[in-house]
């Protein structure tokens, strides 16, 4: 793509109301970037993020005619979207416009040394102006949505997401590979907390789906197929019957919500199959299933043996993860256990208890009602013996001193955690969404991006990402529908230009880039008697793995192109002429004078934790028993009124220490 | 012209998702790293061209450091064996150039890696300067 060479560029510097400026010298980063022959404005300005600055950048770039902008500031996380829009504001192309992390990457991390940020600072800048003047326009590419969506899996995540997306107008095709709706949830009874059951919670949801007309629920089917992308994905439900008969439709967007499968213990491990032995999904039906005496098959049981982490926390195993919800399960079979069947002791024999948040109200109740815990290790864990008359647990209690007990229990509960539901990796392939190394389906990002996936248009709900308990496969249900309607709510979908392209006359197919990538947008075509790589548009992701495979460097990534990039080093390459004298750091940091008495009194706390000499900001904070992010601020202060200094790194060169200043 | 700073040049290519926001956090939390650690923002660390790399050594840079996502990455779960193979194809290029392969390494870095990003770039930057006293 040839793009006229930009030689009208503004340039803006930010303060960012010290953060920046009071570690590295911005006007002296401006100047250098206004030397450059085609830098046409170059500001430093208090917060570039204001309205009013926003506003004098639209008018330089229409007074100025300028062709591109680069704004050195915060993260490109925080404002890469404001000024973007600035840029579209003053009718400029938005991918005219570059941001260079200056706080985050350098007035922060090296507030030690003026000089040296102040050079940085200004070889982050260069380098921004090199990619800009590398940078190609491009348009959003804009794809019509339709305002439906499928949702595989009916049970709690999958109802709940769909009575809330069609409340809000889409449609919603759901589709359940069961015969009834509900999931794992149907037919249970105790749920923690609140005394509303599973099953209420079950008939309820599935009542109000099948009363809502925009929602087409499909029991006994599953996805036979899928193809098209974000905003218009054609997909064919299998709806059973005979023959088996495909209905098609198109969705603007797919929520996976198929959840997880319970472990299956296997036959051996801690005696699984032998009588007397059962996993906790069987012992929990046992129990909701009756009241006044506890029997298992024809025989009373008196006391009951929980073994916790089954199959989970496996350091040598396939399943390295904890699934959290077990512990608190187990806990509460337990106490619903003693409330139907009073008079039945339980043992636990656990390895750590997760009863996080309320649950931990549970774990109380259950000791106080007589539940005794042993603790074991995972290289030493109990060893069951069942014969059919009964069965007793050997452990060694870690919590006195390793002694070796032996319970004698009439039903051993074996406590197993989630594992990913069985049809993850064909829905997985269908979707073509990533699969992490324990097995569920991945999000982008676990805290950042938490229910999308790198397939556009494509969702997570529930425990299919992950273990989760009720409410939190609720949440999650609930912020992907959230997620869904901000994406197909407009009818139109405005997606990000970066993808791969490839030099058709460079290319020579090998078919090494078709090989590498996940999502087949990597195609070979024919023309002319010659064969070549194309792009399939909507397919490619925009990772860029294939470019590096090329053997004839015939692949690039639209934003990452070789000028762009190479532009950037050449700009960190260059080692700018810093002057910073001590007086003129000195000027610009100068703050007024503080007594004593005036300090705040985090101050005298701080003081206090320095007065045996520099000590760093997490020492402080233990110290003086303050929040580590507030003793950072309050250091900040103190060293610009004097009050405080830095004093060098400490032993790991990893912390900055500090002391009063003398 | 002048050089600033005897401390070795880095470049570190990051991934935009997951390390990204470790080094930011760096940042934040007031972390100290050589302020010779320039980073560069890529999609996915499979996606890096060992040409940029070698641009990189004959521009000037000490060393190239890769910030990859590991297992962690959401496009490809063949993520760390791509980002492998492109590294030892530039150690290739680096040796045929006479640069030590040493002046090239990986790590996983995560969102909330702040503390060991640093610490990578502490020890990195010690191999180069034992590197860079080396070739001198």
């Amino acid at each position: 793509m040839e793009e006229k060479k930009k030689k009208r560029i503004g340039v803006y510097i930010c303060h960012c109301g010290g953060n920046i400026s009071d570690y590295v010298d911005v006007a002296q980063v401006r100047e250098l970037a206004g030397k450059d022959d085609f830098v046409v404005v170059a500001k430093d300005v208090m917060f570039a993020c204001a309205d009013s600055n926003q506003k004098d950048m639209v008018a330089d770039i229409k007074e100025q005619g300028l062709d591109a902008i680069v704004v050195a500031s915060c993260s490109p996380k925080l404002h890469l979207h404001t000024f973007r829009n600035v840029a579209l504001r003053a009718g400029l192309n938005q991918y005219q416009y570059v941001q260079v992390n200056v706080r985050e990457q350098c007035s922060w991390p090296h507030h030690d040394d003026r000089k040296l940020a102040t050079g940085k600072a200004a070889g982050l800048v260069e380098a921004g102006i090199r990619r800009v003047m590398g940078a190609e326009s491009h348009e959003t590419i804009r794809v019509s949505a339709a305002r439906s969506v499928l949702i595989v899996g009916a049970g709690v995540a999958g109802m709940r997401a769909a009575i809330s997306l069609a409340s809000i107008g889409n449609e919603v095709v759901l589709v359940e590979k069961a015969a009834e709706p509900g999931g794992k949830l149907a037919g249970r009874k105790d749920l923690f907390p609140g005394d509303v059951s599973g099953e209420s919670i079950v008939q309820d949801l599935a009542a109000r789906v099948r009363a809502t007309p925009n929602i087409k629920l499909f029991c006994g089917a599953t996805v036979s197929g899928v193809c098209g992308s974000m905003g218009q994905f054609q997909v064919k439900v299998n709806v059973g019957g005979q023959p088996a008969e495909d209905l098609e439709f198109t969705v603007g967007a797919v929520l996976i919500a198929t959840g997880f499968d319970p472990y299956k213990p296997e036959p051996g491990e801690y005696s699984m199959g032998s009588p007397g032995v059962i996993p906790i999904g069987e012992f929990v039906k046992l129990v909701e299933s009756g009241s006044g005496e506890l029997m298992h098959q024809g025989r009373r049981v008196r006391s009951v043996g929980f073994i916790y982490c089954v199959g989970m926390r496996q350091t040598k195993g396939k399943n390295k993860y904890c699934s959290r919800v077990c512990c608190s399960g187990a806990i509460q079979a337990s106490l619903s256990m003693h409330r139907r069947y009073p008079g039945v002791q339980a043992y636990h024999f656990y390895r750590d208890i997760r009863a996080y948040g309320k649950q931990e109200v549970m774990y109380t109740e259950s000791s106080k009602a007589g539940d005794v815990y042993f603790m074991f290790t995972e290289k030493e864990p109990p060893v069951v013996t069942a014969d059919g008359s009964g069965a007793v647990i050997k452990v060694k209690d870690s919590l006195t001193k390793k002694q070796e007990v032996e319970v004698p229990v009439d039903l051993v509960v074996l406590v197993t955690g989630m594992v990913p539901q069985a049809d993850s990796g064909a829905i997985a392939a269908s979707f073509k969404v990533p699969i992490g190394a324990d097995g569920f389906f991945n999000e982008i990002h676990p805290k950042l991006r938490p229910v999308e996936t790198v397939i556009n248009g494509v969702f997570l709900g529930g425990s299919c990402q992950g273990p989760k308990n009720v409410t939190e496969t609720l949440s999650s249900a609930l912020a992907a529908s959230a997620k869904i309607n901000a994406v197909i709510g407009k009818g139109v979908i405005d997606l990000d230009p970066v993808i791969a392209r490839v030099d058709s006359s460079k290319c020579v197919w090998c078919g090494k880039c078709a090989a590498v990538c996940e999502y087949g947008a990597l195609v070979e075509m024919e023309r002319d008697g010659r064969n070549f790589a194309i792009v399939d548009e909507p397919s490619c992701v925009g990772c860029g793995v294939c470019a590096p495979v090329c053997p004839t460097n015939a692949i690039e990534l639209a934003c990452f192109t070789d000028a762009e990039i190479e532009g950037m080093i050449d700009g960190f390459a260059l080692d700018q002429n810093i002057n910073i004298t001590e007086t003129a750091a000195a000027e610009e940091s100068a703050a007024p004078s503080v007594t004593m008495k005036e300090y705040p009194a985090q101050w005298h706390m701080i003081l206090e934790a320095m007065k045996d000499g520099p000590i760093s900001i997490p020492d402080i904070a233990k110290a003086s028993g303050l929040d580590a992010s507030l003793v950072t601020r309050h250091v900040m202060t103190m060293n610009r009124y004097r009050v405080a200094e830095p004093a060098g790194l400490d032993d790991s060169e990893q912390y900055y220490l500090y002391q009063q200043k003398s | 012209m002048q050089k600033l700073t005897s401390s070795p040049k880095i470049l570190v290519f990051s991934t935009e998702k997951i390390s990204d926001p470790g080094i930011d956090q760096a940042g934040l939390r007031k972390i100290h790293y050589s302020p010779s650690v320039y980073v560069i923002s890529v999609p996915c660390s499979a996606g890096i061209k060992p040409k940029w790399i070698m641009h990189a050594f004959a521009q000037g840079f000490d060393g190239v450091f890769i910030a990859a996502d590991g297992h962690e990455c959401s496009y490809t779960p063949k993520c760390s064996e791509l980002t492998n193979e492109l590294i030892e194809h530039s150690q290739k290029l680096m040796q045929a150039k006479g640069i030590d392969p040493k002046r090239i390494r990986m790590a996983a870095i995560c969102s909330v890696c702040a503390e060991q990003f640093a610490s990578h770039m502490a020890n990195f930057t010690r191999i180069l300067v034992e590197l860079n006293g080396k070739a001198e």
